[in-house]
């Protein structure tokens, strides 16, 4: 019998296989169904939050009558979909239209793979970590495009494209920004990219952590960027032709991405599972969650651009601004590597002054952006 | 180590296992009768805009991010190599930062080149 007090008492064991009944294999059998299960829960939790908060927004209620509070709404739309009909369009190539939400589900859920939950909690403490991530996070795209290509929809395909346009332009500035934490932490493994945030990386790259939340939101299409499925151009985009349990496969996509990009905000910039008092993994859940509240605000705040800005915007704004970031930041890590309230106030200073002054350059309102 | 890759190896078949299920689901309950499946001409016609659509879509058109594929190209290997760089900034020095600086200056300038091309503007 494996001793599982460390559990309920929320310390969850090292990433040590040693430590396990059943070695190497019981790591991975917890960590798999522990990873998936978190995965799918925090989903339904977002999905939940979205829609409430979003209610909250816009002056509504929200779902509120599915259980205390509304809170089995995710479970009673999962219900549904599983027993709604599959529509298959009879011109669309049907293997790939099979196949497309498998290809997008399945690297999303890679992401969390190399995640720390706490000190040395993860499935595989790879010495590349966020390599890793940038990497797998990207291979979504290759679904999205087989929905978009074999649905045989016109504005599916556009939306697809208009995908492939945006995660090609928005890859770069992330990259970059990522660039900015390896510098000071001076690892790519996450779980020692957590260990070294004494001082939350927020506030030694406030620039850092800006352009990598712009550029994240670009890439996993929320809203001010989500030309893809603009439902006033292209109806719904990629997942037009998608009904069942295929369409709720690709609504698992979006929100999974957008809590592994939470997730990876938090360990990155925001300390990861460290915080005082309560037990690690559930500060690193209550991190994610305000990260992905942070989304939904900006989802409900701003209106979506067009494809001509999100484009500008990622190759004349993000990217020469993510590049003095990082040459800034190395300059720092050489010259001052003691004195982490300087580097606060200068990054602070180079963020605003760099914000304001890129921003004359656009003229948004009169038409096309002309840079 | 790389019993940290076979660990992501193992995770991978296991997802790719469950999201196959995901799908295979609603179509083990087709057969059971639980999900409806009455295809009809209607229903399985292509949804654009309300219209009839006009012409296959699989034909040959312009994708306009063909220029910024190439620039993505170029920066994004580059910045790659920047990742071992930056690990080990601390012990290379001065003299690393210096490399790596005008070494991004050469791939800069081509950026610059593409910008002022207006290879960067989405026509």
């Amino acid at each position: 019998m494996p001793d599982i007090s460390p559990l309920l008492t929320g310390h969850l064991p090292a990433a040590t296989a040693a430590y396990w009944p059943g070695g190497y294999w019981g790591h991975w059998a917890f960590y798999t169904t522990a990873l998936i299960t978190f995965a799918l829960l925090m989903v339904m939790g977002a999905i939940y939050i979205e829609r409430r908060l979003l209610g909250r927004m816009q002056s509504r209620l929200g779902p509120n009558r599915t259980g205390p509070f509304g809170l089995l709404q995710p479970v009673a739309d999962a219900l549904k979909v599983l027993i709604k009909e599959d529509i298959i369009p009879q011109p669309a190539d049907r293997l790939v239209h099979w196949l497309a939400p498998v290809v997008a589900f399945v690297p999303v859920v890679m992401i969390f793979a190399v995640v720390p939950f706490q000190k040395g909690a993860l499935l595989a403490d790879l010495n590349i970590g966020i390599l890793y991530v940038v990497a797998v996070s990207s291979l979504t795209t290759v679904g999205i495009f087989m929905a978009g290509w074999g649905s045989s929809n016109k504005y599916s395909l556009l939306g697809a494209m208009r995908n492939v346009a945006a995660v090609v332009s928005y890859e770069i500035p992330l990259v970059l920004s990522i660039l900015g934490v390896v510098l000071i932490a001076g690892s790519l493994s996450l779980n020692e990219i957590v260990l070294a945030q004494d001082i939350p990386f927020i506030f030694l790259q406030p620039m850092g952590f800006l352009l990598f939340f712009m550029a994240a939101c670009a890439e996993i299409n929320r809203s001010p960027f989500d030309l893809m499925e603009a439902d006033s151009e292209i109806v719904a985009g990629f997942h037009t032709e998608y009904s069942g349990m295929k369409f709720a496969m690709f609504y698992l996509v979006e929100y999974a991405e957008a809590i592994a990009m939470s997730a990876i905000i938090s360990v990155l910039f925001l300390g990861g599972w460290r915080g005082p008092l309560l037990p690690p993994w559930l500060w690193f859940v209550i991190k994610v969650f305000a990260v992905f509240g942070f989304m939904v605000w900006t989802r409900a705040t701003f209106p979506r651009v067009r494809i001509d800005q999100l484009m500008a915007f990622a190759w004349k704004f993000l990217l020469p601004l993510s590049l003095i970031n990082l040459f800034v930041t190395a300059i720092q890590v050489l010259t001052i590597p003691d004195a982490p309230w300087l580097v606060f106030i200068i990054n602070t200073a180079v963020m605003i002054l760099l914000v304001i002054i890129w921003s004359g350059l656009f003229k948004v309102g009169w038409g096309r952006v002309e840079v | 180590m790389l019993a940290g890759y076979g660990l992501i190896g193992l995770f991978f078949i296991a997802v790719l296992i469950f999201s196959l299920a995901l799908v295979v689901i609603p179509v083990v309950l087709r057969y059971l009768g639980i999900v409806p499946a009455r295809p009809g001409g209607v229903k399985q016609s292509v949804f654009e805009c309300g219209m009839e659509t006009i012409g296959r879509t699989w034909v040959q058109f312009n994708f306009r991010y063909y220029y910024y594929a190439l620039v993505f190209l170029a920066l994004d290997v580059l910045f790659i190599f920047l990742y071992p760089w930056a690990m080990k900034l601390r012990e290379l020095g001065a003299y690393g930062l210096t490399a790596a600086f005008i070494l991004v200056l050469i791939v800069i300038i081509g950026y610059v080149y593409a910008w002022k091309k207006k290879a960067l503007e989405w026509k």
